[in-house]
């Protein structure tokens, strides 16, 4: 097993620091050299709305007063009786997160911690708006950053409509914007009649909304019948877990079939635990099984695509660093976030840790953040699917100059 | 010119046969004359109350937890179906009635209000305590305070029991409330070995601010949010065991011993009232600030008007409010009397709930089989009281208009015409159910149509259908 080393301390405030992996220059090497590379990067961003728990996702176990605040919902260190997963001597992963455990030791899962979008109050709704319209402020901008950086990727051979698409019967906003962009649900949808389709055709030649969005329905369903391997078409979900699953799947099938998208969008709700939310075992931990194998089920299906993809899991915002009153938590700030897939530099925990002593918390209540989720977003957008820094600093994040990216995310 | 059209399509919930005759006289006074009182379900005779249902998932749980303490089971998946099992029947019923309310009611704008603030104060039946209770919040405190005064209708809702379980304010306890200092004591001297103290949670009282009443920007602090947590204290529902004994079950109780005692301050004022008198003050207090009233004429002018709310019109339904102290009819009257309203072309795509609640008013037919409702609601993309989130569904086209959901729609169009085409005439149809609307394109692309079934089908994906 090929142990990330990782995880470096400084004495003094205790923070940790990216591993030595990450502080290599890979951005000296030009863009230029991975353009012809470019259309076979595949990138899939999970939202979690609700706002996640980072605490009990990415259990900060070696933190002293980690136990005393996060109480009965703490995950305990890994040996001990429903302990963590381990990552290294003061993160682990939650014991529900058993493929994601099984990436971080292959290499090929970046875990953070104490990251947040530069979002500081407590809503959800304006929390993500601020993740997905990818600027300093709700209600910024029509468009999310996803659309605009789509609109700055190099060319390639896919039709521009073609080159993302959201697993959902409608767009979210980080993938709302000028370049057109295709939705699909993972419901089964029998045939609609051909012939009412073409009258439809006619009927709206005068109506280019409708136009628009009755032939990106007919790409997609050509796509969807171009796929492989058509047994793996999905099933109606039934419980949650599957659900999560079944969304994943189809966003794999979708990006392997011929011409598919390069980019996914994939949305899980239920994250929101104000009571009873649960530790190693109960409400929360059944849901980060089903996001486990939801993400397992994406790893599967990509298969051969695998090696050229990275997959960002990303919540609008943490929760409070103590236990509420009613044995759950409340809105927070700082979180915790995940890339994994085969083109990550991964084996690394990637949290510049603020702790959670009483003076440390923000407001005397969250996780303080230490990075911008923009920083990530930026050097994904760089490294993996090769948009230039200029074109990142100014048009698809506008006003994130404090939001360096970082480096060393993406195997070179 | 197609003043009656704007009235009954984009203001009301899509034309029944004869309703664009009823309007056509003088419009406004059509709408004007359905706001005043309450606004009942067409039928509630199948429904229970919510504290009956409520009375049945607690006898539901404890059933099955001395079944599972008797088997020696453990996990709480049983416990959930049990719950699931319990709420089934009142969960279908509900929505049943609301769709044939929508499909059968003369006062369609009145009923197009409900459910708008049934979606302002949304609560979500995904959430499995309120999967039966989620129609009644509608039913019980909106139905009854649509046509009267904002404070009344805010207070029956935050004092309804579907909204403090959806919201989890029925466990929040004050730290100096009797309870919670017994439960320290007890942690003190190891009787209480779970170690468990009590505190608040702060979602109601957030959402009652950030949602309900003066939005996300309307100038509260997380101070604010923390400080009305403990106003509200003691909003609970009756019928549970030790420190939630007390109450009839399943009706909304408040609890003296969670309540955290003594003054508090919220927004730079003052509360000195005791008990529950706090709490309910100080939502007097929100129902009546400018933030609030900006708030509720924003949300109302986006409903019914545009996306982007026009300013003008927000201001003066705005004013309204705030002037009339938040009295309901006089703020529908201005959102009526605002001409941004009767611009001919419409700019509101139709959600799925008003794509199926004006399909059903257009072919004058009532739904009778739950089941047929909820597999509608499933297929497009908006299962009945499910929003998901507090925030209620998206009010604007952008989140509605996905290629794959209009997908959906032709199929489901293409499946209501080919049960209902026997016994309709395209052309009367169109008519009835569009006047004015119907773009001359639409009318010969029915007339060519190879069946009545495709007719319907067309007619139901046309843009001006699709469009309010």
């Amino acid at each position: 097993m090929n142990m990330p080393p990782l995880l470096q301390m400084n004495t003094g405030r205790r923070r940790f620091l990216i591993g030595a992996g990450a502080l290599a220059a890979s951005a000296a090497i030009p863009n230029v050299l991975f353009a012809h590379a470019a259309t076979s990067s595949r990138l899939v961003v999970v939202i979690l709305r609700g706002a996640l728990d980072g605490l009990a996702a990415v259990p900060p176990h070696g933190d002293p007063d980690y136990a005393g605040l996060h109480r009965e919902l703490a995950i305990g260190a890994p040996g001990t009786a429903d302990g963590a997963l381990a990552l290294n001597g003061t993160f682990g992963l939650h014991p529900s997160f058993v493929y994601l455990h099984e990436r971080f030791a292959a290499g090929e899962l970046i875990v953070f911690n104490a990251v947040a979008s530069p979002y500081r109050d407590r809503s959800h709704f304006d929390g993500q708006n601020v993740l997905e319209n990818g600027l300093a402020k709700p209600i910024g901008s029509a468009d999310g950053w996803l659309n605009r950086a789509l609109a700055a990727l190099p060319p390639g051979s896919a039709k521009a409509a073609d080159r993302a698409v959201a697993i959902s019967q409608n767009i979210p906003l980080i993938l709302r914007g000028e370049v057109p962009v295709i939705s699909k649900s993972p419901q089964v949808t029998p045939d609609v009649d051909e012939d009412l389709l073409a009258r439809l055709a006619d009927l709206y030649s005068k109506d280019d909304w409708f136009s628009a969005r009755l032939s990106e329905a007919a790409q997609t369903d050509k796509m969807m019948d171009d796929t492989a391997d058509s047994a793996a078409k999905p099933s109606p979900p039934s419980g949650y877990p599957d659900r999560v699953a079944a969304v994943a799947r189809m966003a794999a099938n979708l990006m392997r079939s011929d011409g598919g998208p390069q980019i996914a969008v994939i949305e899980v709700s239920g994250w929101d635990t104000h009571a009873n939310q649960g530790g190693a075992k109960g409400i929360l931990a059944a849901r980060l099984a089903g996001l486990d194998k939801g993400l397992q089920s994406l790893g599967d299906e990509l298969g051969p695509m695998w090696p050229q993809t990275a997959v960002l899991v990303v919540t609008e915002f943490g929760r409070t660093a103590a236990v509420n009153g009613t044995r759950g938590t409340d809105h927070g700030t700082g979180g915790c976030a995940f890339l994994l897939g085969g083109a990550v530099r991964g084996g690394q925990v990637i949290a510049d840790w603020p702790s959670l002593s009483r003076t440390a918390l923000l407001d005397n209540r969250d996780l303080r953040p230490t990075l911008d989720l923009r920083s990530v977003f930026k050097a994904v957008l760089d490294e993996h699917m090769h948009i230039d820094a200029n074109t990142l600093a100014k048009r698809v994040f506008p006003d994130s100059s404090g939001a360096r990216p970082l480096q060393g995310l993406i195997r070179a | 010119m197609m003043q009656a059209e704007i009235a009954v399509l984009r203001f009301g919930l899509g034309a029944k046969p004869g309703d664009l005759a009823a309007a056509a006289g003088d419009p406004r006074a059509w709408l004007k004359a359905q706001i005043q009182g309450a606004v009942p379900l067409a039928s509630d005779s199948a429904l229970a109350r919510s504290d009956q249902i409520f009375a049945g998932l607690l006898a539901a749980r404890e059933q099955r937890q001395r079944m599972q303490a008797a088997a020696a089971q453990t996990g709480d998946a049983q416990v959930a179906n049990a719950i699931r099992e319990a709420y089934q029947p009142h969960y279908r019923a509900q929505v049943l009635a609301r769709a044939q309310s929508a499909a059968l009611t003369t006062r369609p704008f009145a009923e197009r209000l409900v459910h708008f603030w049934s979606n302002h104060f949304a609560v979500s039946a995904d959430k499995g305590v309120v999967f039966g209770l989620a129609g009644t919040l509608e039913n019980e405190a909106i139905r009854p305070n649509v046509g009267g005064r904002f404070v009344d209708l805010l207070t029956s809702v935050e004092q309804h029991p579907a909204m403090i379980a959806f919201l989890d304010n029925q466990y929040s306890a004050g730290k100096d409330s009797m309870a919670a200092r017994f439960a320290s004591r007890r942690v003190d001297t190891g009787r209480n070995p779970a170690n468990r103290q009590l505190g608040i949670n702060e979602n109601l009282a957030r959402e009652i601010l950030e949602l309900h009443t003066l939005g996300v920007n309307g100038g509260y602090s997380q101070a604010d949010v923390i400080s009305f947590a403990q106003v509200i204290t003691g909003w609970s529902i009756g019928g549970g065991k030790g420190r939630l004994a007390g109450g009839e079950p399943g009706r909304f109780y408040f609890r003296e011993n969670l309540h955290q005692p003594g003054a508090k301050v919220l927004l730079g004022k003052t509360y000195t009232e005791q008990g529950i008198r706090q709490g309910e003050a100080v939502l007097a207090d929100l129902s009546r600030r400018p933030e609030t009233a900006r708030f509720i004429a924003t949300k109302l002018v986006r409903h019914f008007i545009a996306d982007d709310p026009p300013p003008a019109a927000v201001g003066r339904v705005a004013r309204v409010f705030l002037k009339s102290g938040g009295d309901l009819p006089q703020v529908y009257a201005a959102l009526i009397e605002s001409p941004e309203g009767w611009q001919p072309d419409a700019r509101k795509f139709k959600t799925p709930e008003d794509f199926v609640f004006s399909t059903l008013r257009s072919l004058n037919v009532s739904p009778t089989q739950p089941e047929e409702v909820i597999r509608t609601f499933a297929l497009l993309g908006q299962r009945q009281y499910t929003p998901g989130s507090p925030a209620g569904w998206p009010d604007i086209s952008k989140s509605w208009d996905g290629s794959d959901a209009l997908m959906h729609r032709v199929l489901w169009a293409s499946r209501v015409g080919a049960k209902y085409e026997s016994g309709v005439e395209p052309s009367e149809l169109a008519a009835s159910s569009l006047g004015a609307y119907a773009r001359p394109e639409t009318l010969t692309a029915l007339g060519r149509a190879t069946s009545s079934g495709q007719a319907v089908a067309l007619l139901l994906m046309s843009p001006e259908f699709q469009r309010r």
